[in-house]
């Protein structure tokens, strides 16, 4: 299987306190990994900086064979190639669904306006807004907001979509029409990595679950290995208050 | 008395016209330029500065001249900036700058100490997750400043922009002391030579009035057009791109 991205003695301090320590861990092209535990166990500190919104303190990520921690890499050419979907949403306020979908391609991408407009159309439409192209944020409910967020961050053609806890900010009823979508795009071999406390969802849909704790990765395997033969006695405290 | 105010407008309105026409170019160009002024500065103040490195050094000395610039004309009254930058500028450089302009600059350098901080604010209470998404999508400070932020920021400080704008209609009546023949000045002319003090300056106020009363309708129209609709339309299969 191919590597999309690989970490290596992945670091990050914050000041002297060390959030993530000693991180290894590689995706799979097609791969979805769901990355679980408690909170403050530094899960969203390594989906920041798996995409440099947050500075790693040492080790590397390799992407495409070069490191992209590197000087010289071109950082925004690297995120343009890994989608991001946000607890908060995060949509521009200022613009409508649709342009919300189109601002990235064109302006970063160089698409051209009709180009970007069909190929927001396209993902708008496969997580079910697209009749909601004219609306602005504003109008929209939480799980509407979070289903543009994917198609916006879709919309870019990225190799890989990273999830931070899309569903923690919604209300309840909300949850399964986001987690539907979601659904629908581990299974069209989409590369995703995904925070969650949606256990179920872990359990289901992921081809590999990773267990955070104190900012090292106590235990990875399958989502039958983690869920019911936990190799770690952390990992059972962990499952068994979560899952009670 | 009612009398003695027609009179007097029958007898000079071109000046009191022209009067009122220099007041608003001056607000109008010197409200748009200090305006743009505190854009850039307030783009400059909020750069991400990183933690160490020249480049760190280079942001912090710009943010500290900005701040002195920022407090040195908030802080002093616009008629003794206006003495020292028009009669100064001619005493030490001996340049003689033309009244027009050099209250214009003043204006502009004194709205835009007032805008940046203005600006500022608008662009810290702009939710951080926007920029965060913004760069997420591999944008630039710069590009996300002028697709995301600044549009927004807009919206957010034109309550602010034109109650600067009000405010600079009717102060630039203190550049009188540099013989600008602003609105203020021509009165000050028609009650030299009409010697009714009172029915001159009922005149001159009720033409501020109408100045800064119909500046604030406009910009009322401009933020409720702005704001856009308040329902969406659905778009069904006719949707064509
Ligand atoms: N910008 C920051 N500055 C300082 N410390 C931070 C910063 N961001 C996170 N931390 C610290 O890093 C640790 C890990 O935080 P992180 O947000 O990664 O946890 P998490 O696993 O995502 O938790 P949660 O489930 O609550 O979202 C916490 O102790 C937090 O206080
Ligand atoms: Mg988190």
């Amino acid at each position: 299987m191919k590597n999309i991205i690989q970490i290596k003695n992945l670091n990050k301090k914050f000041g002297n306190h060390e959030v993530l320590k000693d991180i290894n861990f590689d995706v799979h092209k097609g791969e979805v990994v769901c990355v679980i535990g408690s909170s403050g166990s530094g899960k969203s500190t390594l989906l920041r900086c798996i995409n440099l919104l947050e500075k790693p303190t040492g080790g590397q990520i390799i992407y495409k064979g070069e490191n992209i921690l590197d000087d010289k890499h071109d950082i925004y050419a690297y995120r343009t190639k890994l989608g991001m979907v946000f607890q908060q949403f995060n949509l521009f306020n200022n613009h409508t669904v649709l342009k919300n979908c189109t601002v990235g391609q064109v302006k970063v991408l160089k698409r051209s306006q009709k180009e970007a407009e069909q190929v927001a159309l396209k993902y708008l439409k496969l997580v079910g807004m697209g009749q909601f192209i004219h609306a602005k944020p504003k109008q929209l409910s939480g799980g509407q907001k979070q289903r543009v967020a994917i198609a916006r961050a879709l919309s870019m053609e990225p190799d890989a979509l990273l999830f931070d806890e899309p569903t923690s900010a919604l209300d309840p009823e909300m949850v399964g029409e986001v987690l539907k979508v979601m659904k629908e795009l581990a299974q069209s071999g989409l590369t995703m990595i995904v925070v969650t406390h949606e256990m179920e969802f872990a359990r289901e849909v992921s081809d590999r679950v990773v267990f955070m704790d104190k900012g090292v990765i106590a235990e990875e395997g399958s989502p039958d290995q983690i869920f019911n033969h936990p190799a770690q006695e952390r990992t059972r405290v962990f499952l068994s208050r979560i899952l009670k | 008395m009612i009398q003695s105010m027609i009179e007097i407008t029958a007898e000079y309105w071109p000046m009191f016209l022209r009067g009122a026409g220099m007041t608003l170019l001056i607000a109008i160009t010197g409200t748009i330029l200090g305006a743009l002024i505190g854009l850039i500065i307030g783009v400059i103040r909020t750069i991400p500065k990183p933690d160490k490195g020249w480049k760190r050094v280079f942001l912090k000395t710009i943010d500290f001249l900005l701040a002195c610039y920022i407090e040195f004309f908030r802080g002093t009254p616009m008629m003794v900036q206006a003495m020292i930058i028009f009669y100064g500028i001619a005493q030490v450089f001996g340049i003689h700058l033309n009244v027009t302009l050099a209250a214009i600059f003043i204006v502009t350098i004194n709205t835009g100490a007032y805008m940046a901080e203005i600006v500022r604010g608008g662009i810290i209470s702009i939710d951080k997750g926007q920029f965060e998404a913004a760069q997420a999508i591999g944008m630039t400070h710069v590009q996300t400043m002028t697709n995301i932020v600044l549009p927004q920021v807009l919206r957010n400080i034109l309550p602010a922009t034109g109650n600067e704008f009000v405010i600079n209609i009717k102060d630039t009546s203190v550049l009188s002391v540099i013989s600008v023949t602003e609105l203020f000045f021509q009165g000050r002319s028609v009650q030299g030579a009409t010697f009714d003090t009172f029915a001159t300056y009922f005149i001159i106020a009720l033409i501020y009035l109408f100045l800064t009363f119909t500046v604030t309708r406009i910009l009322r129209l401009i933020e409720r057009k702005m704001d856009g609709k308040e329902h969406y339309d659905l778009s069904g299969n006719q949707m064509q791109i």
